[in-house]
């Protein structure tokens, strides 16, 4: 009720739970010992497999390790650019009614 | 039955020092047989804390070294008869002392003390390594602020790695007016995070900076909150149960009022 009126007003969250949601991430990376090389290692491997299915925007894709309740998630946002379409037969030029 | 324990909290200026200082006068003023041993060697201030700066003769260092055995060294405190301080130096560094050393120092303190308090230096290098060796219970003190709670979280890590399992934590410097409006992390927030057994909250009280001024560590004035919250604290370490203090709160409109931005 109260968030809904924060958000009504325009406030921003509050910075004490911005501090307890910020720690609550920086802990798992901290606790796991992922280094940002493997966090980029497992990026590339991710984009390599991917790639061959769709064509994704690298730029824009973001994998992070976050915080589920009682466990850990890898969440990646992969943005897809287009899909790869060429060996798709329903793909095909529909036929002219 | 003698306990050890050692006051850490991987961050520096979060009150390790303070909280030494109060709980071995809180646990002196219950008549219990308490030493206090500061192991942050180099930049020792537990002597400051409680007024005593003006009595050491010999340290730590010497101690351990075997110059003088460690009665000659401990440092008496005129009010509170039943505490004594054993000093580090303020010449020497960090590597003077090993664990093996401070170990052994323990074993003999047992013999003589309930309580032996140990005010560990910050950082997770040779001293806080050191200052655990010996500890039954390492007792993790943060604040309610990012980095040291952090910095807690790690140092419970090596706490655990170190074989220490009886961990328990103080939330120092709380202001329950930010808390309360959402601006500042609580204990529960804090405990949620590090899930770790809490033994308190202690307000950010002006008295504890009057009241070191004067080397007269806070537990001693009834009037103050943290205060309050550290003989608490001790009573707890007595194996007493005592609900969390709770702070005065603001009311429902001061509440809305907040939330409106007026």
């Amino acid at each position: 009720m109260l968030e809904a009126l924060l958000k009504l007003f325009g406030k921003k969250e509050p910075s004490g739970k911005v501090a307890h949601n910020r720690l609550k991430v920086v802990l798992i990376h901290d606790r796991a010992n992922v280094s940002p090389e493997m966090m980029e290692n497992l990026r590339n491997d991710i984009i390599e497999v991917i790639s061959k299915y769709m064509d994704i925007n690298k730029k824009e894709m973001k994998i992070s390790l976050a915080d589920d309740d009682d466990s850990v998630a890898l969440v990646a946002n992969i943005p897809v650019s287009n899909m790869r379409h060429e060996k798709r037969k329903d793909d095909e030029p529909a036929s002219k009614n | 039955m003698s306990e050890v324990f050692v006051i850490t909290s991987g961050k520096g200026g979060v009150g390790k020092t303070t909280t030494t200082a109060n709980l071995g006068v809180g646990l002196a003023m219950r008549g219990k047989k308490v030493v206090l041993v500061d192991t942050d060697t180099g930049l020792r201030n537990l002597d400051l804390l409680l007024g005593l700066e003006n009595r050491i003769m010999y340290t730590l260092i010497d101690v351990v070294e075997g110059r003088v055995p460690y009665k000659k060294a401990l440092v008496r405190h005129k009010k509170h008869e039943t505490l004594y301080l054993l000093p580090t130096s303020q010449v020497k560094d960090k590597s003077a002392v090993n664990p093996e050393q401070l170990a052994k120092l323990c074993e003999e303190l047992r013999k003589d003390f309930d309580y032996v308090l140990i005010d560990c230096p910050a950082g997770i290098e040779q001293g806080f390594k050191t200052a655990i060796a010996a500890a039954d219970v390492a007792i993790v003190v943060t604040m309610p602020e990012i980095s040291a709670v952090r910095d807690a979280d790690k140092i419970i890590g090596e706490l655990a790695r170190a074989e220490k399992t009886d961990i328990r934590l103080i939330v120092n410097r709380i202001r329950p007016q930010m808390v309360e409006k959402g601006d500042m992390m609580s204990m529960e927030d804090i405990d949620d995070i590090l899930s770790v057994k809490c033994i308190g909250q202690v307000p950010d009280d002006e008295l504890v900076v009057t009241s070191t001024n004067r080397g007269e560590p806070c537990i001693t004035i009834d009037k103050s909150l943290a205060g309050q919250a550290y003989r608490n604290i001790v009573g707890r370490l007595c194996g007493e149960d005592i609900p969390f203090m709770t702070f005065p709160k603001e009311g429902f409109f001061a509440r809305l009022k907040h939330a409106l931005g007026m």
